[in-house]
């Protein structure tokens, strides 16, 4: 195989592959080794510490899967009321009045800054000192503020990089046959950006999901990641609460992430589109604080 | 006006929070790098398991990590990482976790890296009669770090950010001090300015430098 960093390969270089492969499968086979008989020790493999999550529905129906439901909750919740404000606040930050474009600006750089759980932190006691929600809906609400604040930055990022992505010729045309500023944005830009931004939405939908877990974690909230330690308490089997939690958490990540990968592809190749199209990996870029040109320069 | 704020390490909590970033931030490079030379290297095993590693990791919330760190690696199998003070424990635990997760975007930045060199300069330079180790030397790698200059940046932030996660398992650090602060103190808003600016301080700068710089370096096509 021959790529970017290393050409069709040789005899020699075959068999120093070889060898490279056999030394890696030693160590990875030592490491296997050693996690099996330290788990083994400490008797974690015992078959009655995974039982029940093979056999019977108790854990399931009692701590997982209400756990699961409460993260999907506060992820949807997060999501839905984000994104309403994130493109409120991305398209102020393109405005032509400076009073409006700044102040947007300072929000979104501000929010970007700061920790989720710092937010989520100030959401919990703000809502204990001024409010009367009771203590047992506390943690949702201190969970979805602080994901609410912290992604409708972000998400004001991927508004304003998925308009700026669409060609030029798009407003300009627009401006041509003589649409107001706010039919351009309205009636031609947000149409065709929106389509633009789906993939970079649905991963950022992936980070609100792994936050979900600093609310099980800090703040009482009994999400999936909480229910773990639940049933670590009630069953005693720490190695196994974690792996089926971890599992549950990739495989909702992993598909929601591949779903993000084949809507970019889908999209790339799509005939109807301009072309344009903000790639699932622009959330990492848009997450921290700065100017990120290049990205928009890049579509 | 900032009398509550008396009783309280705040600076030493800051502290806290940039001995994690630094030391998971040195530890995520090496191993960091470490994987992106599996995934981009032409052992076959190694590229998968710097895949499977990767993408494990990255659809894993960092929380779960840094708790299974404290009780699963700790607790449970007795993994003390050589010293027998509890806040001392937690702090490499944490330190573990940060850079168990963190290394999986360091991969992916380095890999992003590599791939804006298109593949004619590789081609090129071995048309010219370059060796392999002259076109990595020379041609390839130096355009590719100028490159990851930019999403390593990102990292960088993400990490600072997510060092936060370590208040989980108690490491002292600045949002387990807000925590603590907010819990016993009156001052709701100052507190929380106090702790958000502190925030901004660590990495907006590092955004604007870095950013200014990594555009600098980076190869323009």
């Amino acid at each position: 195989m021959s790529s970017l960093l290393y050409d069709a390969q040789g005899p020699r270089a075959k068999r120093r592959n070889v060898l490279f492969t056999a030394v890696f499968v030693a160590a990875l086979a030592a490491l296997v080794w050693w996690v099996y008989t330290s788990l083994d020790d400490k008797g974690q493999l015992e078959w009655s510490l995974w039982k029940p999550f093979f056999t019977g529905t108790e854990a399931w129906s009692t701590y997982i899967w209400p756990g699961l439901q409460n993260t999907l909750k506060a992820a949807a919740l997060a999501m839905v009321i984000a994104l309403p404000l994130g493109a409120v606040l991305g398209i102020a930050r393109l405005s032509d009045h400076v009073w409006i474009r700044v102040p947007a600006s300072v929000v979104v750089e501000f929010f970007r800054a700061i920790p989720v759980l710092v937010l989520m932190i100030f959401g919990v006691a703000l809502y204990a000192k001024y409010t009367n929600i009771s203590s047992d809906d506390r943690p949702l609400y201190a969970v979805v503020t602080g994901l609410v604040l912290y992604n409708a930055a972000v998400l004001a990022e991927i508004v304003r990089a998925g308009i700026l992505a669409l060609p030029k010729g798009q407003a300009e045309a627009a401006v041509a046959i003589g649409l107001r500023k706010n039919q351009v944005m309205r009636l031609v830009l947000l149409p065709q950006s929106v389509t633009a931004m789906l993939p970079a939405i649905v991963s950022q939908l992936v980070v609100i999901v792994k936050d979900t877990a600093l609310g099980g974690a800090v703040l009482t909230f009994p999400e999936l990641l909480s229910s773990a330690n639940t049933m670590i308490g009630y069953y005693g089997n720490t190695i196994a609460s974690f792996t089926v939690v971890a599992v549950i958490f990739i495989a909702v990540n992993f598909s929601l992430t591949s779903f993000a990968s084949w809507l970019e592809g889908r999209l790339r190749r799509g005939k109807k589109s301009t072309g344009a199209v903000l790639g699932a990996d622009a959330v990492a870029e848009l997450a921290a604080p700065g100017d990120h040109e290049d990205l928009q320069k890049a579509n | 006006m900032f009398d509550f704020l008396e009783g309280y390490d705040v600076l030493g909590a800051f502290w806290t929070t940039v001995q994690l970033t630094l030391l998971a931030a040195v530890g995520s490079l090496v191993w960091g790098t470490l994987l992106a030379a599996m995934r981009v290297g032409p052992v076959p095993l190694m590229r998968g398991f710097g895949t499977v590693y990767v993408n494990i990791v990255r659809n894993i919330p960092l929380t779960v990590i840094i708790l299974f760190t404290s009780l699963g690696l700790n607790n449970t199998l007795g993994i003390s990482l050589g010293s027998s003070v509890i806040d001392t424990i937690n702090f490499r635990l944490a330190v573990l976790g940060l850079v168990a997760y963190t290394s999986a975007f360091v991969c992916e930045a380095l890999r992003s890296g590599i791939n804006t060199v298109p593949v004619g300069q590789a081609e090129a330079a071995r048309a010219i009669g370059l060796s392999f180790s002259q076109v990595l030397r020379l041609v390839v790698l130096p355009q590719a770090f100028r490159s990851s200059v930019g999403p390593l940046t990102n990292v960088l932030i993400a990490l600072t950010k997510n060092t936060t996660v370590a208040a989980a398992i108690g490491v002292a650090e600045a949002a387990t001090l807000m925590k603590t602060m907010v819990e016993n103190e009156a001052q709701l808003i100052p507190i929380s300015a106090v702790f958000a600016l502190g925030f901004v301080i660590l990495t907006l700068p590092t955004g604007l430098i870095l950013g200014w710089v990594g555009k600098k370096v980076a190869v323009k096509r």
